[in-house]
């Protein structure tokens, strides 16, 4: 055992960039599925309107602990071994498309039927309509309830330090291991967590706010 | 593909799952019990309490809030020792639960006080209600009709995290597949099966909750 000193208190500090970038890399792989989620989901054709609902059904009805575990193992099945890194952005992306899909699904749906109808007596295809149309009218609403989801996501990469991917957590439980000061390094540690969150939170709730306003 | 798939050796300690699976139950059941009393407390408090006393709840909620709950639970299982405060892992888990769910009750259960109406209660007295009709039929119901769909998927929500519980080796589902696993090393049918079963899990709450609410909290249609 060591006493904690400053090049641990720097080691913990800049683990955070790996935090970051993971929920950076799960943000991006989650918006894209999402996407594709939120289409499926309220698109014309029944059986992918089906899947999708069962896609998310299942990540909101698991742990995001087990997840990130058939993340890890999964591959293996099929010879590919993976390492943490790849496991986590994997995991934290199908689990981020999951509830992002959900969060859209919900946002295009709030918009009135009657501008799906107006764009298609324009003669608007599929495309046009849905990005001229209905993606910027659902893109207002929508943004609150994602803002609030990236908080659970970059709280959820903590999780990838269980799989043994060294990201701010997982280089405090190092630390810790080390120096054993429990107290001193989980409240810096909650302390950083809580300065990248808070703004994002007390960002996504104004906007939450403004729109309920519009709409009265 | 070449992987030979083997459940056997993780369908023989289905015992050990099957008590997981209570374990985790029981643990999520009475951290929502606990969590509502302090989600009453802390909602009183936060509408009809002193500036200083609404300050620290909202202090307390946005911490939580913004942290995860995995620094959370090593925070009350390593941390606090250092301050005299030491807990077994099950009773560090559970508390770390209730502080958890707490922050989240709060605004469910301030939500339901709020949308009571005044003009409502006086309705009911001037058409002749009595007390216990007008808290009943005007308090009650509409307040738990208005926080009983985010109160349940907070149960939902709160059943999920249970399993992050396992990282300080509390005895639930997901610290037993960790058993079984380092025993077996099967761990993909480990990790298959336990997520099936926390599948079926919330399955299984989502229609109960549902059938609740179609039975008794149907809201009356114009």
């Amino acid at each position: 055992m060591r006493t904690l000193g400053s090049g641990d208190i720097i080691y913990i500090i800049m683990a955070v960039r790996w935090t970051l970038l993971l929920s950076l890399v799960a943000f991006l792989g989650g918006a894209l599925g999402g996407a594709l989620v939120a289409l499926a989901r309220t698109g014309e054709y029944k059986w992918l309107r089906v899947a999708s609902a069962g896609y998310i059904k299942v990540f909101q009805g698991t742990p995001l602990l087990m997840q990130l575990f058939l993340a890890f193992f999964v591959p293996g099945l099929f010879g590919w071994s993976v390492d943490p890194w790849t496991a986590a952005a994997l995991g934290l992306s199908l689990h981020a498309s999951a509830f992002l899909g959900e969060i859209w699904r919900g946002a295009l749906e709030v918009v009135p039927r009657g501008q799906w109808e107006a764009a298609t007596s324009l003669g608007l295809r599929y495309w046009p309509k849905m990005v001229l149309v209905l993606a910027p009218q659902a893109v207002r609403i929508a943004i609150p309830p994602t803002i609030g989801f990236l908080v659970q996501l970059i709280k959820g990469t903590s999780l990838a330090s269980i799989i043994g991917f060294v990201e701010l957590t997982r280089a405090a439980q190092i630390i810790n291991n080390a120096t054993f000061r429990p107290f001193t390094i989980f409240a810096l540690v909650a302390l950083m967590y809580y300065v990248i969150c808070r703004p994002l939170s007390a960002y996504s709730k104004r906007m939450e706010q403004k729109l309920l306003v519009a709409a009265r | 593909m070449s992987y030979e798939f083997d459940f056997a050796d993780v369908f023989a300690a289905w015992p050990e799952l099957l008590q997981g699976l209570l374990n985790s139950l029981v643990l999520s059941a009475l951290a929502m019990a606990i969590g509502m009393v302090v989600s009453v407390a802390g909602a009183l408090g936060k509408t009809s309490g002193p500036k200083w006393l609404v300050r620290i709840i909202d202090e307390y909620i946005e911490l939580i809030r913004n942290t995860p709950f995995l620094i959370q639970i090593f925070m009350i299982y390593f941390g606090l020792p250092s301050l005299g405060l030491k807990f077994s892992s099950n009773g560090a888990a559970l508390l770390a639960l209730v502080v958890n769910v707490g922050a989240y009750g709060i605004e469910i259960i301030r939500a339901g006080i709020e949308s009571i109406q005044k003009g409502q209660i006086e309705a009911g007295k001037s058409l002749g209600m009595r007390p216990l009709q007008i808290f009943r039929y005007i308090i009650l119901k509409p307040a738990i009709q208005a926080i009983y769909p985010s109160l349940t998927s907070q149960f939902i929500l709160l059943m999920l995290n249970t399993s992050v519980c396992s990282a300080i080796a509390a005895s639930e589902l997901t610290a037993v597949a960790g058993d079984i696993q380092s025993r077996t090393f099967r761990s993909f049918e480990v990790y298959f099966i336990v997520t099936c079963m926390y599948l079926g899990l919330s399955v299984f709450f989502w229609s109960v909750f549902a059938g609740i609410e179609r039975a008794f909290l149907r809201k009356p249609t114009r």
